[in-house]
């Protein structure tokens, strides 16, 4: 595992639950994920996937296990790990530049006023907001403010990026040129990006890897969906790319059908290996996680399977 | 539409002032002359024994005297005889020096219950218990241990603007929304620097409640703790003018005491909208 950027080795989230006994959110997950790569985590809500993010961020600690980020077991939050938060989380009585600006002389403590404005500046012109660096986050639309959290996370140039259902409180509109933003800037910059969606289009979108989770307590991973499409993506014609139904109707089939595992099925599968699917492909492919062998997408192959809506599955 | 309310408002108040001091003055004024006596005797028992004229002053003495006392506010004509700005000056110092005791007190401490949920449980029993005792029974203590009067009254006025202070800063420090925490954990930001930048903003509108809670309280004991104490002071002022039998400058005293309160809670609730937020 040592080739993951961020390895979550084993954690385990226990709650006394008010009943007196012990509640499992999940227990003994492991996932990996390398330098540069996005990946999204899907699941019906209160499954822990937000417990997951806390846990990578170090806002929260797991009851067992680790989480490794460059091969160094966290303690506690860091600025290479920067969050994006559901709910914004601007500070109200800064302005938009002063939000970005606290972030930006949280990490230099020692730069220069001057300095700390022209990096916070320059961030803010990175997502659109110029011209409204003297607003307060109460004049903000939903989106803009959203943009602020985005500009405030990227200005630390974090390592990696922990986005928690960044979008879900967005019209379906500023959801899009968002998601197009956040697309662009990560492959810019290269970013790490861990994000939780329930918006499944969201994931196809913008993630290289989809972790499927099941339904909470005692939730586990069910299967990584490697996304088939192509990285340099359009959201124009995403839609229209052939595996494009193929991962869509997987993912869906899954949240629908399969994401409440009976007890034996979630015992049978080997936390430590998630099965790895990669749907529209012509055979299924049944490997440990990190040995898929990257086929070409434009393969005829996998335009006939996918049209035969015809998915690979294992595990 | 707003200038319009407003307008109407003002008119209304002016005529509600009206009327308030015509009913005064009808009911302070004499009733003429109702004997026949001799313009001698009649002047040596006074208007209230000849005319009928009641022995509460009307308005116009009061303005009188109010605009004798606003003339002359700072003569010193020693002990018992000091202008109304002296003695508000007096009892202002008092406030002040008491209340910016408390402040000093109650939002560090404050902070330290807001912030450890330890230490708001250690000492929740001890404020529930001093918090509902009168300011005023401390005198006789503060007397007996300080040993000086002027002291004694500051430290009743620090006593009570105390708990509303230290109340709403540790309600302000713990209710501080989780995701701003979560903001400064991420960012890495050390406590006394979280403290001041994030802390301390969000929770200043509270504090800033409890702040204004204070002076109202304050200036509603200090004029009581004059009377007790005596010597200087609005407070002292009142008694004192109550042992001359002076209804008049009571009544003025009394005016005066409500326009500092005011202006005392205005400057207050400027403060607290200068640090209001919206979210």
């Amino acid at each position: 595992m040592s080739d993951k950027f961020i390895a979550i080795e084993g954690i385990t989230k226990r709650f006394a639950a008010p009943d007196g006994g012990v509640t499992t959110v999940f227990e003994n997950l492991w996932l990996g994920m390398a330098r540069g790569q996005f990946t999204c985590i899907i699941g019906h809500s209160g499954c822990g996937k937000t417990t997951v993010l806390n846990l990578v961020a170090g806002l929260d600690e797991p009851s067992e296990g680790t989480v490794i980020v460059d091969n160094q077991a966290i303690e506690g939050p860091s600025l290479d790990r920067a969050v994006i938060f559901q709910s914004h989380a601007l500070l109200p009585w800064l302005t938009v530049k002063g939000n970005v600006a606290y972030a930006v002389s949280s990490k230099w403590r020692r730069m220069r006023r001057a300095d700390v404005d022209s990096h916070a500046q320059k961030f803010i012109d990175l997502v659109g907001l110029s011209g409204a660096e003297r607003k307060r986050p109460a004049e903000l639309s939903g989106g803009m403010k959203q943009r602020v959290g985005i500009a405030r996370a990227l200005s630390i140039e974090p390592k990696i990026m922990l986005m928690d259902e960044p979008f879900s409180a967005l019209d379906a509109l500023t959801r899009g040129t968002l998601q197009d933003e956040v697309r662009r800037i990560c492959l810019d910059t290269g970013q790490t990006v861990f994000m939780i969606t329930h918006d499944v289009d969201e994931a196809i979108y913008l993630a290289d890897r989809i972790v499927l989770m099941t339904n909470g307590p005692d939730a586990v991973l069910a299967e990584i969906v490697e996304n088939p499409l192509p990285k340099h993506r359009q959201r124009s014609d995403v839609h229209k790319h052939p595996l494009y139904y193929g991962v869509r109707n997987h993912i869906i089939d899954f949240l629908v059908s399969r994401s409440r595992p009976r007890r034996d099925q979630a015992k049978r599968l080997d936390p430590r290996h998630v099965p790895v699917v990669r749907p529209g492909a012509p055979e299924p492919i049944v490997a440990a996680e990190g040995a898929i062998p990257l086929r070409s997408s434009s393969n005829d192959d996998l335009h006939d399977a996918a049209r035969e809506g015809k998915l690979s599955q294992c595990g | 539409m707003r200038s319009l309310l407003g307008l109407r408002a003002a008119v209304l108040s002016l005529l509600v002032f009206a009327i308030f001091i015509a009913v005064w003055h009808l009911g302070t004024a004499g009733s003429g002359t109702a004997v026949s006596m001799d313009p001698e005797y009649a002047k040596l028992v006074g208007a209230t024994a000849s005319q009928g004229k009641s022995a509460m002053p009307g308005p116009a003495d009061v303005a009188a005297k109010l605009w004798q006392h606003l003339k002359d506010p700072f003569y010193d004509r020693g002990t018992n005889d000091k202008g109304l700005g002296i003695q508000l000056a007096f009892s202002i110092a008092r406030v002040a020096a008491g209340y910016l005791l408390a402040v000093a007190f109650a939002i560090p401490l404050g902070f330290l219950i807001g912030m450890s949920p330890l230490m708001s449980r250690a000492l929740d029993p001890f404020i529930q218990v001093l918090k509902p005792i009168s300011p005023l029974a401390w005198m006789p203590l503060a007397l007996y241990t300080i040993k000086d009067s002027g002291l004694s009254s500051i430290f009743v006025i620090f006593i009570c603007s105390l708990w509303p202070m230290l109340i709403n800063t540790a309600f302000g420090v713990a209710s501080v929304r989780r995701e701003w925490l979560n903001v400064a954990r991420t960012l890495e930001v050390g406590v006394i620097r979280r403290a001041f930048t994030i802390i301390l903003p969000a929770a200043a509108p509270t504090i800033l409640t409890g702040m204004r809670i204070s002076i109202g309280i304050a200036w509603l004991v200090i004029v009581a703790a004059e009377m007790l104490v005596g010597g200087t002071g609005i407070g002292y002022f009142v008694w004192n003018e109550w042992n001359n039998l002076s209804i008049t400058n009571v009544i003025t005293a009394i005016l005066v005491i409500g326009l500092v309160g005011m202006l005392l809670d205005q400057i207050l609730a400027r403060a607290t909208r200068l640090v209001t937020f919206q979210e």
